[in-house]
């Protein structure tokens, strides 16, 4: 189970609304399962930016860089999907890496709507779902749910 | 003198959970080959089957692309850092 301070899913569901219909992409910062940051990153996709995100090289050692100012982790990168649901494609699937989580927020007509996290298998052969729990001040206020993603979606 | 290689976060997993390694080396190349000596498992996310670097993964050394630079057979020298980057991307994969 993922864990996103309310400040990192607002950032994440903010940041998917502002690049609209394009996609935004981001790094997961934070330690154990729990994010504490979502660090807004360009993406380097350009023309293809509607269907595609891309990580400069340099963006990515930022990210790890801010990752250990923090004391904390690099714990995966979330992306949107405009007006397309929150499920990794194929081609998620051929660019992930074990160990990450990566978080999806479908963004219908402009607006964030369902947010999830997956993971790869160490096979590679699909990512799980994973349930994600946005915690505030007082407690968990939200959860989604957690099922696998077989091949061939 | 050893060179300081970084290694990303998804890769910590097969290098000892260490964030750098040092490794001996005049090339790009010399040093991958020797901390892979090391880390046998680091090997097959670095390399495909026909041996050569994956397209997926970037290393610079310093803030420079050995793909701009003379590729695993660029020299490094004492002071250098080199880095590991996975490469990151993804999106819906249709067209808009």
């Amino acid at each position: 189970m993922l864990t996103l301070t309310a400040g990192a899913d607002r950032g994440i569901r903010r940041h998917g609304r502002e690049t609209y219909p394009y996609e935004c992409c981001g790094a997961l910062i934070g330690s154990g399962e729990r994010v504490v940051e979502a660090l807004a990153l360009p993406n380097a996709a350009e023309k293809e930016a509607r269907r595609r995100f891309r990580v400069r090289p340099t963006d990515y050692l930022a990210a790890e860089r801010r990752a250990s100012e923090l004391g904390a982790g690099l714990l995966g990168f979330y992306h949107s999907h405009p007006d397309h649901p929150a499920r990794p494609s194929r081609y998620d699937l051929e660019h992930a890496w074990p160990g990450f989580a990566y978080v999806i927020v479908a963004v219908d007509r402009g607006e964030p709507a369902a947010l999830t996290s997956w993971r790869l298998r160490e096979d590679r052969s699909a990512f799980d779902e994973e349930a994600v729990t946005v915690a505030a001040e007082g407690g968990a206020v939200k959860r989604t749910g957690e099922t696998p993603c077989p091949p061939g979606f | 003198m050893p060179t300081r290689i970084l290694i990303p976060t998804p890769l910590r997993g097969y290098a000892d959970q260490q964030e750098v390694v040092e490794a001996e080396g005049a090339t790009v190349g010399e040093l991958l080959a020797n901390m892979t000596a090391r880390y046998g498992s680091l090997r097959k996310h670095l390399y495909n089957e026909d041996g050569k670097l994956r397209s997926f993964v970037a290393i610079y050394v310093n803030d420079d692309d050995i793909r701009f630079l003379e590729r695993e057979a660029t020299p490094v020298k004492d002071g250098d850092t080199v880095s590991i980057i996975p490469s990151v991307a993804g999106g819906a994969g249709r067209r808009a």
